[in-house]
């Protein structure tokens, strides 16, 4: 039976797909882009072709490892081998329950995660469908921890990038002559950390296959290309006496801001890596159980699973996405470009060295808290701590509320198609 | 709350531009002061009024600054500054205009007439106290340079010698004070003697205002000193 209905599966699967990244695309890329929105160095609709392109570039050539993770890493599915139909109903369920969860919680304003939506989700059939023993608890224990340590770690590494620009620029007598000096430096930091992450993960399924000395050489390659255009901009820049006179750093600010120009891609790309694939996840273990017809293959994630991703965010941002990007960004105010870049280069890092690993980590919380960490250096004017409190406590109720509602859809599929 | 599924609820106002608009008002409504007094040493009926009048709405606009930035500070904020450091500051700026509206409000209340012996140095003694006034402002507006560097380094340095620049001044208006007490008491009992007390009291009052001044200044040192 599972033959024959291999196509409706299929379909459901990528149309619930496209609803998530959708969602997604509409709401979530507006966090990891409204920092650099709100300070006013990219515009919306180059915020919004930043996001397109990069979101895109993350999920296909680095979303693969955390795919893997939600599709076979959080369920054990040797239970499953005699009903293969469960898991697809369980990841339909999941994938819809995230997408409606996403979509409610937009609706009314609050911060929800999309990682943990679907986490939360995969455990809730999982545990209450088909049994206690059919969740790896151990592998779910990991998962939960990265949630607290991945915050703390960009929060950390925002800390310490804050205060060598305060070392190497701000605190001196020439700011400018230096920012112009060091900037360029940050940039090959945040190129070349990216790309040798993206490398080593394995870039295979694109058909490049590099040894060890050869990923340093193209990341180290990649971040030199990045910093010398980042020069030429950067040696452009004038000085502007008028906004000098107002606020005496404007013009070391101009050139952090090609910087964050930079970050900026760099964090789309990390969010593509991350939250794309949760929602490509689901798709690509209903596609592997309906193509083969058993829970055990191992084909890899098949590349047009990864463009399903891609495309629905894509979707998402040219739909609605622009929108909440431009209201994200103009409620940001007061960050400088000198923070903006810290928080986003630290952040970055942190997500596409944790999708490397496999873990489906929270970008906004790990952004948030690499804020935290420039905040904590003197570096923010001002924090609400009580909004930070109600991101953190959204945390606590996303993942309830994803295995609820994939309970119930995991019900109702299995009554409707079963 | 509408910006609930994004980030930029954490960034809070920043406080800074609030604090420099009222510091700007309170600096406006000191300098009212000087027009005031010439009008009062010419007995200009219509000129004291009308520079009355504007110390009272000057000093109104800058209670109204004043509760608006204490309601941009709720203390869910974690800044790199103390709060109440913060509130400190702006408490003290906001008596800079309470003096300046005290001394004309006594000034009028009283009909004062300014004997030649006493009048063209209290006016001096005004002016040197808004200089101190403006060098406060001076150093105030520093504070988003402040905040960018994170505290540290040469804007540190630069704001410490803006503060030592204003302690100057304000020394020089007590020396001005000294002397006009001093030339105040050699003629005290040929003018009627409330009159004299008043004076008297003027002149504390205006002394207070730069002392104020001077108080903006050491409470931004401590904010330096963190």
């Amino acid at each position: 039976m599972i033959v024959e209905a291999e196509a409706i599966y299929i379909g459901l699967a990528v149309v619930f797909g496209l609803f998530m990244a959708w969602g997604i695309g509409a709401n979530d890329v507006a966090n990891a882009m409204a920092t650099s929105v709100g300070s006013k160095v990219l515009t919306i609709r180059s915020a919004v072709l930043v996001a397109a392109v990069f979101e895109f570039a993350g999920a296909v050539l680095a979303g693969g490892a955390v795919t893997s993770t939600i599709r076979k890493g959080i369920v054990d599915s040797s239970l499953l081998v005699d009903q293969p139909e469960l898991l697809i109903y369980g990841m339909l369920a999941s994938l819809l329950a995230a997408g409606v969860w996403l979509l409610i919680a937009s609706k009314r304003g609050w911060p929800v995660s999309t990682t943990h939506s679907i986490v939360g989700a995969i455990v809730g059939f999982a545990a209450v469908g088909i049994g206690m023993e059919a969740v790896k608890w151990a592998k779910v224990g990991t998962i939960v921890m990265s949630w607290v340590v991945s915050p703390l770690t960009a929060g950390i590494i925002a800390y310490m990038i804050f205060s060598s620009v305060q070392y190497l620029v701000l605190e001196r007598e020439d700011p400018l002559e230096r920012a112009r000096r060091y900037v360029p430096f940050y940039m090959f930091l945040a190129g070349f950390t990216i790309a040798l992450v993206t490398i080593f993960k394995g870039l295979t399924h694109v058909g490049l296959d590099l040894t060890r000395a050869q990923s340093y050489a193209t990341a180290a390659g990649i971040g030199l290309v990045i910093a010398i255009i980042g020069k030429i901009f950067i040696s452009r820049i004038k000085v502007d006496p008028d906004a000098e006179r107002a606020f005496h750093y404007a013009t070391v600010e101009r050139v952090f801001g090609v910087l964050m120009v930079v970050t900026a891609c760099g964090m789309a790309f990390a969010h593509g890596s991350n939250d794309v694939a949760n929602s490509i996840g689901p798709v690509a273990a209903v596609v592997a159980i309906a193509s083969s017809g058993s829970v055990g293959a191992s084909a890899a994630v098949p590349m047009w699973v990864l463009l399903v991703g891609g495309v629905g965010i894509v979707i998402g941002l040219a739909t609605y996405g622009h929108k909440v990007i431009a209201t994200v960004g103009h409620g940001i105010t007061h960050l400088t470009p000198s923070r903006g870049f810290a928080a986003e280069l630290a952040a970055a890092s942190t997500i596409v060295v944790a999708s490397g690993t496999g873990l489906p980590i929270s970008t906004t919380h790990t952004l948030v808290g690499a804020v935290l960490g420039v905040g904590i250096a003197r570096g923010i004017a001002a924090i609400d701590l009580r909004v930070v409190r109600s991101i953190l406590m959204s945390w606590i109720i996303t993942i309830p509320a994803g295995a609820t509602l994939s309970i119930v859809f995991f019900y109702g599929l299995r009554a409707l198609l079963g | 709350m509408v910006s609930g599924y994004n980030i930029s609820g954490i960034f809070g106002r920043s406080p800074v531009a609030p604090l420099q608009q009222h510091m700007a008002k309170v600096r406006e409504c000191a300098a009212e002061l000087v027009p005031f007094v010439q009008a009062v040493l010419a007995q200009d009926a219509d000129g004291i009024l009308q520079h009355r009048g504007r110390i009272e709405v000057l000093e109104d606009e800058a209670d109204e600054l004043k509760k608006q930035v204490r309601l941009h500070l709720p203390n869910s904020l974690f800044m790199p500054v103390a709060r109440t450091d913060l509130l400190e500051i702006l408490r003290v700026q906001d008596r800079i205009a309470n003096r300046a509206k005290d001394v004309s409000g006594l000034m009028v209340g009283r009909r004062m007439v300014l004997p030649e012996v006493f009048g063209p140095g209290f006016l001096q003694l005004v002016e040197r106290a808004l200089a101190t006034v403006l060098q406060a402002e001076r150093s105030i507006n520093e504070l988003d340079e402040l905040f960018e560097t994170g505290f540290r380094g040469r804007e540190v340095d630069a704001v410490q010698r803006m503060i030592e620049e204003l302690s100057t001044l304000e020394s020089e208006t007590d020396s001005i004070q000294i002397k006009l007490r001093e030339s105040l008491f050699k003629v005290e009992d040929t003018l009627p003697p409330v009159n004299v007390m008043f004076f008297y009291r003027i002149v504390d009052l205006t002394g207070e205002l730069a002392d104020m001044a001077l108080r903006v200044g050491a409470r931004l040192l401590l904010l330096l000193a963190k």
